[in-house]
């Protein structure tokens, strides 16, 4: 019996209409192509009338297909696929083509727009009559949730859940948790002390009975998919034995090896071989750094081993795997500072006083290497003047083209401690002053108020080429004013970079572990730029904080919290959906090669040794159709992806060319379907 | 390795010195340099503000003489260089001049087709084609003790080169590091000579100078490496005119980047072009080389 085919073209205000002649389309589709019952144009076919002309024509023409020529299925498809089912017609047999995005968004000529219209719409319609009903499965979602990054944005995802009941695991590289908000001194606008307003939720994290910490640990594997995730994480071997440590720190105290601490001091300070980053770190259990640690270099020492009250040392520990199951993923990995070597005629690693703004911050921090007193690298004097180069790798074609987004309130901030802390003249050299978030701008202007001097322009060179007897000794900023539009030299004692905002290194390695993407630029993708800002192209997967794109605390905190949002709902719900469109291998066909096997990305298939056969499991399956194209035996089909479904995609969309121009009707019948 | 060769006018003329020393260096590391035959003046700095057409036929007539047996072009004149390497680009990007300069080339009986050619500059080709290992291998008096300050000029730095950081190069720096020379980072080695500026307006040019001589002397360099001859020339020349017009005592020698070189490969001095500066370098390098040694390969 032939298919009643039920096809609307939506204008989608002018979106549409305005570069293809979506009337033509409809009535084209209506009168020459087969087995169209309906054809229908609409303003908005997404509004509740839209949806109402669906569900009436299927209820009173008995229409057996349907097929939407709108947007991009991702936006809308769930709409029209409820529309059929609220009419009593499988989902599955609505198929939507993309005549906005893929058309009249892409393109200029208005004829030519309106003949590809055409070609999609009768892709579709031949493709729909192939489609098979199909029925969602449902899997239990579990309740714990995993959290990577013990960042502010993923402290706050993990408190959010876990105050709400559900168990989380947290999962931080570094030995604690705390991120890079631990190593300031105080946060924009309001200047409270990072530590004070960080410290409450660390501890409380790190107490939490709902929270599973793991600090020190890598994400090493994630499988299966939304509702049930199986991760392997790599727990780093502290060589401390952590339930037995009681945090007294007297090993690190007495541990005679003293090395540069690049990470939490950024360089400013030391540590020891044996090390807390920090005095208030969650948990309070030190690492050994195998690295610099005698033990580990020349087998002698063992210093903090003897004196170590409880016996907590273990020189011979290692890596341990742990296995976690959890039904939702947070991203919250963070960012990391741009290297600014990359700029050379800034200086920084050539010119001591020219520092990153890392460095400044554990300068002017209390509890930093100079207990917040601002000086020199010489460790005494105090800068008479202080240069702040914004977009330092950042609006920059050579690095980064995007803007950083916090350094200018940042630049602030440090210059605001230079005025309150020291005599000294702080100069800060901007593009633009971007201060725009709620308190952002008034903080600019008090700073204009407390003396900052501000130079529009960026920074040509940073450099100790004394030109005249006054600039002896100083490092001078050559820039152009563009205010006064020339070029000026400032003679200062210190500099300090506002680096760039990166993604960290390993962001894309760790995305591909999850199967998210990231940009061009190394930040997460989200699932919609605007309106699904925490979620990602991944069901199950949210991310959360910098990673995502250059944030400051605020933002962070918000996404953190509405992640944890997102993921509550799905707890709350219970059930998750699971798409139907997967493969299954025809057993009878099956030869048992097991080429399948390895190369599913999903790890969804098994081999039955006894029956010698491959079998899916529906449940991990992405219907990604890797199996289908591989199986040499053609005995693995992916359901609503069917060669025959296909093969006649390709030839509705190429209706053109084996019919008279305007005419799909009689003819087509001389055309086979070449696929089974 | 075999390489088209453009010495350009300067290197015939006051800048000897330089062409005497990049034969003598490259036969020394066994490289081939074909000079083109008939070639003609690249136009320098002030032809493209003349004549664009002019400039870039006069030009493009140099890449066309390279004959098929060569597909890179090295220049050791920045200004060559950076004429050659541009006319390549504006042919390949602007269809209505290069069909304007095809018509000129074709009644000299030339063609060139863009992009067949790679100009390359001279130390982008010893620093990245014959490498470290192979300078290496090849030096018979370290350069230990001898302080020196690469000076890059402003043209070679410019974005278009493709080989070093423009706004901080530091190929040549690393080049005399492998000599075992004391390369001296000082900040306004990528600073402009002030090119022709001396024949228009003397105490800007002299400022110019000075600021160049000053940060290297205050580096306490023994010498100034070049790689072009207008530096070469500004700074040597005019070292005395600069040190009555300040009142300073500058007397910094200023060679050409491949003289050195030729002395680390035990190339005798002679056969560089040493002597024809005018503040003369051969002391300080025998004072703080183990004299004896110089030139001990020849």
């Amino acid at each position: 019996m032939a298919e009643k085919v039920g096809v609307y073209v939506c204008h989608c205000g002018s979106n549409i209409a305005g570069k293809v002649d979506v009337e033509d389309v409809a009535k084209w589709a209506g009168e020459k192509v087969k087995d169209v019952a309906v054809s229908r144009d609409y303003k908005f076919m997404c509004s509740s009338l839209g949806q109402k002309l669906v569900e009436d024509d299927i209820r009173e023409q008995g229409l057996t297909r349907v097929v939407v020529a709108a947007c991009s299925p991702h936006l809308h498809e769930k709409t029209f696929r409820r529309a059929c089912s609220n009419a009593g017609l499988n989902p599955y047999l609505m198929e939507m083509t993309n005549i906005r995005e893929h058309c009249s968004w892409v393109h200029k000529d208005r004829a030519a727009a309106t003949e590809k219209a055409r070609s999609l719409v009768s892709a579709s319609i031949e493709r729909v009559k192939f489609q098979e009903p199909l029925e969602p499965m449902f899997v239990d979602v579990n309740r714990a949730t995993l959290v990577i990054g013990g960042g502010i944005a993923g402290l706050q995802a993990t408190l959010e859940l876990a105050d709400a009941g559900y168990p989380v695991y947290l999962v931080e590289r570094q030995p604690s948790i705390g991120g890079h908000m631990a190593q300031f001194d105080k946060t924009f606008p309001t200047l409270d002390c990072s530590a004070c307003i960080l410290t409450p939720k660390m501890s409380e994290v790190g107490q939490h009975e709902n929270v599973t910490l793991l600090t020190y640990a890598e994400l090493e594997e994630v499988s299966g998919s939304v509702g049930n995730f199986k991760v392997r994480i790599r727990q780093k071997a502290r060589h401390v034995v952590f339930d037995d440590c009681t945090g007294c720190g007297i090993c690190v105290e007495k541990c005679p090896r003293k090395v540069l601490d690049t990470e939490f001091e950024a360089g400013m300070g030391n540590r020891k071989a044996i090390y807390m980053p920090f005095p208030q770190a969650v948990p309070r259990v030190p690492v050994i750094d195998t690295e610099s640690c005698i033990w580990f270099e020349r087998q002698k020492c063992r210093a903090c081993e003897k004196l170590c009250p409880t016996n907590a040392i273990d020189f011979d520990q290692e890596d341990e795997m742990i296995e976690i199951e959890v039904g939702n993923i947070i991203m919250a990995t963070g960012w990391d500072a741009f290297d600014t070597r990359k700029i050379p005629q800034y200086g920084y690693g050539r010119l001591a006083n020219v520092y990153t703004s890392l460095e400044f911050e554990r300068l002017c921090n209390a509890a930093g290497p100079t207990n917040g007193k601002i000086v020199l690298r010489d460790g005494k004097t105090e800068p008479k003047s202080v240069a702040i180069v914004h977009c330092v790798g950042s609006r920059d074609e050579r690095h980064n083209p995007y803007c950083s987004g916090i350094c200018c309130m940042a630049s602030l901030k440090l210059g605001h401690l230079v005025l309150e802390k020291t005599d000294a003249e702080v100069y800060s050299f901007y593009i633009d002053m971007r201060t725009n978030q709620k308190n952002y701008e008034e903080f600019y202007q008090r700073l204009l108020g407390e003396g900052m001097r501000f130079v529009r322009g960026k920074v040509a060179e940073v450099t100790d080429a004394a030109r005249k007897p006054s600039e002896q000794g100083k490092l001078i900023v050559q820039c152009e004013d563009t205010l006064v539009g020339r070029q000026q030299r400032f003679p200062v004692d210190m500099v300090i970079l506002m680096g760039a905002i990166e993604p960290q290194v390993d962001a894309r390695e760790m995305g591909l572990k999850c199967g998210i993407s990231c940009s061009m630029e190394g930040w997460y993708t989200e699932r919609h730029p605007k309106l699904d800002p925490v979620a990602t192209m991944t069901d199950g997967i949210f991310v959360a904080g910098a990673c995502q794109g250059p944030k400051d605390i605020p933002a962070s905190v918000a996404q953190g919290a509405a992640a944890a949002a997102r993921v509550a709902g799905m707890i709350t719900k219970g059930k998750v959906m699971i798409e139907p469109i997967v493969a299954s291998i025809d057993e009878e066909g099956c030869s048992g090669c097991r080429i399948c096997n390895n190369l599913c990305p999903y790890n969804a298939i098994e081999y039955d040794a006894e029956a010698k056969v491959s079998r899916v499991i529906t449940a991990l399956c992405k219907g990604c159709g890797t199996c289908v194209s591989a199986c040499p035996a053609g005995a693995i089909r992916g359901a609503h992806f069917s060669d025959r479904q296909i093969f006649a995609e390709i030839q509705g969309a190429l209706w053109d060319a084996w019919q008279p121009r305007g005419g799909a009707s009689e003819e087509a019948e001389a055309v086979p379907v070449s696929a089974p | 390795m075999k390489y088209a060769y453009y010495p350009g006018c300067s290197l015939e003329a006051g800048s000897a010195a330089y062409d005497k020393s990049v034969r003598a260096v490259l036969e020394q590391l066994g490289v081939e340099l074909d000079e083109l035959d008939d070639w003609n003046c690249c136009g320098a700095t002030e032809y493209f503000s003349q004549n664009e057409l002019v400039a870039t036929s006069v030009i493009a007539r140099n890449l066309a003489l390279v004959d098929g047996e060569h597909d890179q072009l090295v220049a050791p004149c920045a200004a060559c260089f950076l004429n050659l390497k541009k006319t390549d680009k504006l042919l390949s990007e602007q269809p209505v001049m290069k069909g304007k300069v095809d018509e000129a080339l074709a009644a000299g009986g030339l063609s060139y087709r863009p992009g067949r050619v790679r100009v390359r500059h001279l130390l982008d080709m010893l620093y990245t084609d014959i490498g470290q290992e192979a300078i290496r291998a090849k030096v018979v008096q370290p350069l230990n003790g001898l302080r020196v300050a690469p000076y890059y000029g402003c043209q070679i730095v410019r974005p278009l080169n493709g080989f070093d950081n423009p706004e901080y190069p530091m190929k040549m720096d690393e080049m005399f590091e492998w000599l075992g020379a004391e390369v001296v980072d000082y900040p306004v080695k990528a600073h402009c000579c002030g090119g022709h500026m001396t024949q228009i307006s003397e105490p800007e040019a002299f400022e110019l100078i000075r600021r160049l001589l000053q940060s290297a002397d205050e580096y306490q360099a023994d010498v100034i490496l070049c790689m072009c001859p207008m530096c070469q020339l500004n700074l040597d020349a005019y070292q005395g005119r600069v040190n009555g017009h300040f009142g300073t005592s500058f007397k910094l020698p200023i060679v050409f980047f491949t003289q050195l070189l030729g002395v680390a490969l035990g190339i005798e001095m002679k056969k560089l072009g040493f002597g024809k500066e005018l503040v003369s370098a051969e002391p300080v390098i025998r004072s703080k080389l183990d004299g004896s040694s110089v030139g001990a390969a020849t």
